[in-house]
């Protein structure tokens, strides 16, 4: 509606040749113009190719140290997730899983699922740990992904992480994902 | 009130014999409904307590107005209320179900719309709200709540799934009713701003292909929309079914994308980018991600496929008239757009009868559909299955299973079965 409505807008300031009305490529003028500065503390997301990543660099040592103190109350000294008494599901576990993901049952985590290396940095930075999101610096980011990988057997335990080599560490189910949905895929016998 | 008051509210809340609804059958029905005579009233009327009474609140003035100013459901219906399932590790990543079985009509109230959150329902002062548009456009823009309600608005009635909705893959629990296998099922009618309006004024780059859409929430939840989602039927919303969202639906901003599964719908929109590839976020990698026999999972179905229901009669309810005439109503509904069709089964499956489909039959919205059934008193398997504009039907569970195995968790929606017992109780039936 709006958008036929507009167009014949235009279509009679043309005819009539009067006063610059606002048409499909101009603007209404509402909002603010911003620069990156302006939002740099809101522009956390980070690509599989590695643009967002910040500046800063973190240790599978550095980052054990980490784990232990902030994470592991919730996911486990090793990251083998946690079960509370009474509730459905426990805390999510983050390591292991690696050749069940054709399983009867199988086990989805960081390591065994995952595509991308990026996405621990990404989601960890916005998210965890949980009862403190955004309460890490990003070298401690770097640390504590470094060690989740570590924990899968991704990173070695001299391992280290920064901007150039975070987007190069290849997850074992890299190639693991149909990206094209290949929907209607079931077909009812009417 | 009394308890025998209660009792009376609840029993009269819908399996009371509907004559006009036997006498609108179409003629195709009648079979269906078997021979239309006047059906037995003895149950209803013992429920009445005759002779009649004239009751207490006929004989005092009622309530004043404006108690309370906002208004809320009577006190007889304290039970229809939404319900979590089980209890989880946590409850700010939690949900909470819809209670379908009480529900008319396609419009879901917004105290019952469905809740799924990963970080709690955040507290958002609309004056300290902002929503960004950045990335690949020609000019980034930052917008106030004052000013995203100056651009011209649309509304559009249209529903929202989770696709982790109806849990059915592997087994089904004996004690679940429709609230707990469908109750991640809304519609409602959202108002907002056409996100093509807003992408109009920041001036979207030809290369941009995605938008990452960010919540103000404490999991700074993201999704990857495609650019032609953004720019066909996405809206900003900042109304619900006549006023402004409720703060779990994402008060004071959402992104809402009909037919698409809900969790892509980010609340508290805070910040779109636009970018020429996905983000690859949790949210889309290590969630919502249908893992597939054989180990490979399915990335970005989006879609929500058709999908039906029977609401009433629904499992933990019971056939209180005993036999005699009921009314098997549900929703159906279709992420790829219109219902074409809903057809009802009290054989389990042997044989269809087509629903009557209550108006408006919308787009990427539910519809209501309704058949007149006599229940004889003996057992009986209720089924749906649901036929959209596309042609697509509603599969069986064992047609679903075939294909995508009983792994992928997501995208559920093969036909649900209702048991109704000699003794009339419904129950959740395992094929
Ligand atoms: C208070 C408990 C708690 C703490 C502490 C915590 N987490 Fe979490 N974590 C959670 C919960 C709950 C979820 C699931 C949230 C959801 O599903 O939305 C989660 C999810 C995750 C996931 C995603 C798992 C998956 O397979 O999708 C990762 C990775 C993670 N946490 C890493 C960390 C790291 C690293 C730390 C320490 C910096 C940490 N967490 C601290 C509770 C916690």
């Amino acid at each position: 509606m709006w958008r036929s409505s507009r167009f014949f807008v235009v279509l009679i300031a043309f005819l009539f040749n009067t006063v610059t009305i606002a048409h499909a490529a101009e603007r209404l003028g509402i909002g603010h113009a911003v620069s990156p500065q302006d939002f740099a503390a809101w522009d956390i997301d980070v690509r599989a190719d590695g643009a967002g990543l910040p500046e800063g660099r973190g240790s599978v040592a550095e980052g054990r140290e980490i784990f232990a103190r902030v994470c592991a109350a919730c996911h486990g000294e090793k990251g083998e997730g946690k079960a509370v008494p009474g509730a459905v599901g426990g805390f999510d576990r983050l390591v292991g899983g690696a050749g069940t993901l054709d399983k009867a049952s199988p086990t989805l985590t960081v390591g065994s699922y995952w595509p991308y290396a990026t996405t621990l940095f990404d989601y960890v930075r916005r998210a965890m740990p949980f009862s403190a999101p955004q309460s890490l610096s990003n070298d401690q980011v770097y640390a504590v992904s470094a060690y989740v990988l570590y924990m899968n057997n991704i990173l070695p335990e001299d391992g280290v992480l920064d901007a150039k080599n975070l987007p190069q560490v290849k997850m074992p189910n890299q190639d693991g994902f149909i990206t094209q949905d290949p929907r209607p895929d079931v077909k009812s016998k009417d | 009130m009394t308890e025998n008051h209660k009792r009376e509210a609840t029993a009269a809340s819908g399996e009371l014999p509907n004559r006009r609804a036997i006498l609108k059958t179409g003629a195709g029905l009648s079979a269906f409904v078997g021979g239309v005579s006047v059906p037995s009233l003895s149950m209803a009327q013992a429920a009445t307590g005759l002779p009649l009474a004239v009751p207490e609140w006929m004989k005092e003035q009622g309530r004043p107005i404006l108690s309370p100013p906002y208004g809320v459901p009577s006190p007889f219906e304290k039970d229809v209320v939404r319900r979590q399932r089980e209890t989880r590790v946590t409850d700010t990543a939690a949900t909470s179900f819809s209670p379908l079985q009480n529900s008319f009509g396609i419009i879901t109230p917004n105290g019952l719309c469905f809740e799924r959150h990963h970080a709690g329902v955040p507290n958002i002062d609309p004056d300290r709200h902002r929503l960004l548009v950045h990335g690949l456009v020609e000019r980034p823009l930052v917008f106030t709540m004052d000013e995203l309600m100056r651009f011209p608005s649309v509304s559009r009635i249209a529903f929202l799934e989770c696709s982790g909705n109806t849990p059915n893959w592997k087994s089904v629990s004996a004690d679940f009713g429709v609230q707990q296998t469908h109750g991640l099922l809304m519609c409602c009618e959202w108002t907002g701003v056409l996100l093509s309006t807003l992408l109009d004024e920041v001036g979207v780059a030809a290369q941009a292909k995605w938008v990452l859409a960010e919540g103000a929430d404490a999991a700074a939840m993201t999704r990857s929309v495609p650019i032609a989602k953004a720019l066909d039927d996405a809206i900003i919303v900042y109304g619900q079914n006549g006023e402004r969202l409720r703060a779990e639906q994402g008060y004071p901003l959402r992104l809402f994308l009909p037919g698409y599964e809900g969790n892509m719908n980010i609340k508290w929109l805070r910040r779109l980018k636009l970018g020429d590839q996905p983000f690859e976020t949790r949210e889309e990698t290590s969630k919502y991600t249908d893992l597939m026999p054989g180990g490979k999972a399915r990335q970005f179905t989006f879609v929500m496929e058709a999908k039906s229901v029977i609401t009433r009669p629904s499992g933990g309810q019971r056939m209180r008239g005993g036999p005699g005439f009921y009314e098997i109503s549900g929703l159906a509904w279709s992420g790829r757009g219109r219902i074409d069709r809903v057809e009802v089964s009290t054989d389990g499956g042997q044989s269809w009868h087509e629903a009557e489909l209550q108006e408006p039959i919308l787009s990427k919205a539910v519809v209501r559909f309704r058949a007149p059934w006599r229940w004889d008193g003996k057992a009986a398997l209720l089924q749906s299955r649901a036929i959209d504009e596309t042609g697509y039907v509603q599969p069986r569970h064992d047609e679903l299973v075939d294909v995508r195995g009983v792994n992928s968790f997501y995208h559920y929606n093969a036909i649900q079965t209702w048991r109704v017992d000699s003794d009339g109780r419904v129950a959740i039936h395992v094929a």
